[in-house]
């Protein structure tokens, strides 16, 4: 039987959902492939064998009470904060890119990680912490205060100088060589104890994360990416330029104050818990997009999921690397750049050739 | 769709920085149906005046669309009534025409199913006699094709008024009537349709009204026979030129020199 013949619209339409579909699937194996790095992140290491994790995980073959605590309590939250700091980045990154339509952009684009990095710096080198915050916290709640009052500081002055993205971009490099230099300056006054542990912080790391952090993250990421994907229309929209946004009915600056507010609690949570990790920001959502397009429908999750991919894949690697040499374990913001970087340059490669 | 009101502007005012681009301009009432073109030499603000009226830029004075104020409505609202093609498209890699007409019509929070909105999308770009580019990537179109899609996008919310920045600019001989026959149609449909143009004989061709813009103010207006003459062209363009009539009674402008 064949089918009756269709109109050009009906072909095109139909051509057109299936397009749809296929972003849909990969967005899906996208999905799939950062559940298994984060799975893998988590039965990797250096105490126990594969077989010794699973039996642990599940408490049978005999795991031992000390076994089953590495799993559930030392394995599991520095598995889970690694997705999830991954997924945070690259959200914010992807909003970022097209909030400011620049490529270049990410998350410490405009001053976050500097601003972070500094109430690190205050809280390990100087001592200066916030008032009632319990010690294991005291450094994440410098981290996460300082980028927020940075990113603060950022909308009131775009909203007292209504001014576009370049202004923004400006004043965010601004900032960011600001306090760039502040945190020389705190190195500087540092006791060389604490200038190592500023040092590492500043490298990134989620080794240390507990069940309450990684809970705390994937809160603040629950409460984001529902706006989010409700912007997703919206925020395609606005890859169109600013003012055919508006023309659509787009509030271009609501959309961008809402943005801002987003990407500010994503990075500042993600660099107050886990340090600088660069590159994710900036990497995963240009890898998502040669996959899934521009349609942010599509593009929002899929680089959440290559975020997620790219940060458990890269704590994988530190974990095989120290069991390997037994240099330690790596901090994980230099081991994002060196797994991301080849795949982001061969994405890049082919398209041009292309 | 058939426009509820007439389009009208009164003691409009735009600066940027210290310059006054509009200088309080009334502008006459743009009645449903009318063809109106927008002309006056670079920098007499005809692209100010349009993206006032769409209300994309801050402006005083007053913008009213029958008896709504624009300016007091919200952004979606107003999308419904007042469609805006800006001179320079930008292209989203990766973007393709139909994916932008649909982005279009939903990013102002209209709640139209997806199926529903690329059916009504595609069936705009049937009409601009686009549908063929339906799937293709928006930064590989040429830029005749382009502006057919920002065209396409400007409809899709099927607005009441129509705003055209210079839509002829990338287009060659044949896409030009193309597209002016296309607003002719619009307009005849019973919107409200404004086009600035630089070629005045197309102008006079395609227009019932032309508007002349002469720094941040209104010159002149009326039915093309009356609004073009040799002395608008020497005091607005500072050029000699005759309009004369060709053997089929169409206007022709010609300019002879710089004065």
């Amino acid at each position: 039987m064949t089918a009756a013949p269709t109109s050009a619209a009906d072909q095109a339409l139909a051509a057109w959902s299936r397009r749809n579909r296929r972003r849909a699937l990969w967005t899906a194996a996208l999905g799939l492939l950062a559940l298994a790095a984060l799975t893998l992140d988590f039965f990797l290491g250096t105490a126990m064998s594969l077989g010794e994790s699973w039996n642990a995980l599940w408490g049978i073959g005999g795991a031992s009470s000390r076994q089953s605590f590495i799993m559930h309590d030392l394995r599991a939250p520095p598995a889970l904060m690694a997705g999830l700091v991954g997924a945070a980045l690259a959200l914010a990154g992807a909003e970022m890119q097209t909030l400011l339509d620049n490529p270049l952009a990410e998350p410490f684009t405009l001053g976050v990680s500097g601003a972070a990095a500094l109430g690190a710096g205050l809280a390990l080198a100087l001592g200066l912490r916030l008032p009632f915050i319990p010690q294991e916290w005291a450094v994440s709640a410098n981290a996460f205060v300082m980028a927020c009052a940075a990113l603060a500081a950022l909308q009131a002055l775009t909203r007292w100088r209504a001014g576009g993205p370049q202004t923004l971009i400006l004043f965010g490099v601004g900032l960011a060589f600001a306090f760039s230099a502040m945190v020389s300056l705190t190195q500087y006054l540092a006791s060389p104890e604490d200038l190592q542990q500023l040092v590492f912080w500043t490298l990134g790391s989620v080794q240390g994360a507990t069940w309450a952090q990684a809970g705390l993250m994937a809160l603040v990421l629950a409460l984001c990416v529902p706006f989010s994907l409700r912007a997703a229309w919206r925020l395609t929209a606005l890859r169109l330029g600013a003012e055919r946004a508006e023309g659509f009915g787009v509030d271009v600056g609501r959309l961008r104050r809402g943005a801002l507010a987003r990407v500010s609690l994503l990075a500042a949570a993600a660099v107050s818990m886990a340090g600088i990790v660069g590159f994710v920001g900036l990497a995963a959502p240009h890898v998502a997009r040669r996959i899934v397009g521009e349609d942010h429908r599509f593009l929002l999750p899929a680089s959440m999921f290559c975020g997620a991919a790219l940060m458990s894949f890269a704590s994988a690697a530190i974990k095989l690397m120290a069991s390997w040499n037994g240099v330690g374990l790596l901090p994980i913001g230099l081991m994002t750049t060196l797994i991301g970087l080849p795949v982001f340059f061969a994405l890049i490669l082919r398209r041009r050739a292309a | 769709m058939r426009a509820s009101g007439d389009l009208a502007a009164r003691g409009l005012r735009v600066r940027y920085g210290a310059r006054e681009i509009l200088k309080g301009l009334d502008l006459p009432p743009l009645r449903p149906g009318e063809f109106v073109a927008l002309v006056g030499p670079n920098g007499a603000g005809k692209s100010t005046l349009l993206r006032a009226l769409a209300q994309l830029i801050p402006y005083q004075g007053e913008v009213r669309l029958g008896a709504a104020d624009l300016r007091k409505m919200k952004p979606a609202e107003r999308a419904r009534l007042i469609g805006f093609m800006p001179q320079s498209l930008s292209a989203a890699e990766g973007l393709s025409v139909l994916d932008s007409v649909v982005a279009a019509m939903r990013a102002g929070g209209e709640t139209i199913p997806v199926a529903e909105a690329a059916r009504s999308a595609f069936a705009v770009l049937e009409r601009l006699k686009i549908g063929h580019l339906a799937l293709s990537a928006l930064d590989q179109l040429s830029g005749g094709q382009r502006q057919m899609a920002g065209l396409a996008q400007a409809l899709a919310r099927d607005p009441e008024a129509l705003l055209l920045d210079e839509p002829t600019s990338a287009l060659d001989l044949a896409k030009q009537i193309q597209l002016l026959e296309e607003a002719r149609r619009l307009a005849g449909e019973g919107r409200i349709l404004v086009a600035a143009l630089h070629d005045l004989t197309m102008a006079a061709q395609w227009a019932d009204r032309i508007l002349i813009l002469r720094e941040g103010e209104l010159w002149g207006h009326g039915a093309p026979a009356e609004a073009l003459t040799p002395a608008m062209l020497a005091e607005v363009y500072g050029v000699s030129g005759r309009v004369e009539r060709c053997a089929r009674g169409r206007l022709l402008v010609l300019a002879d020199g710089r004065l």
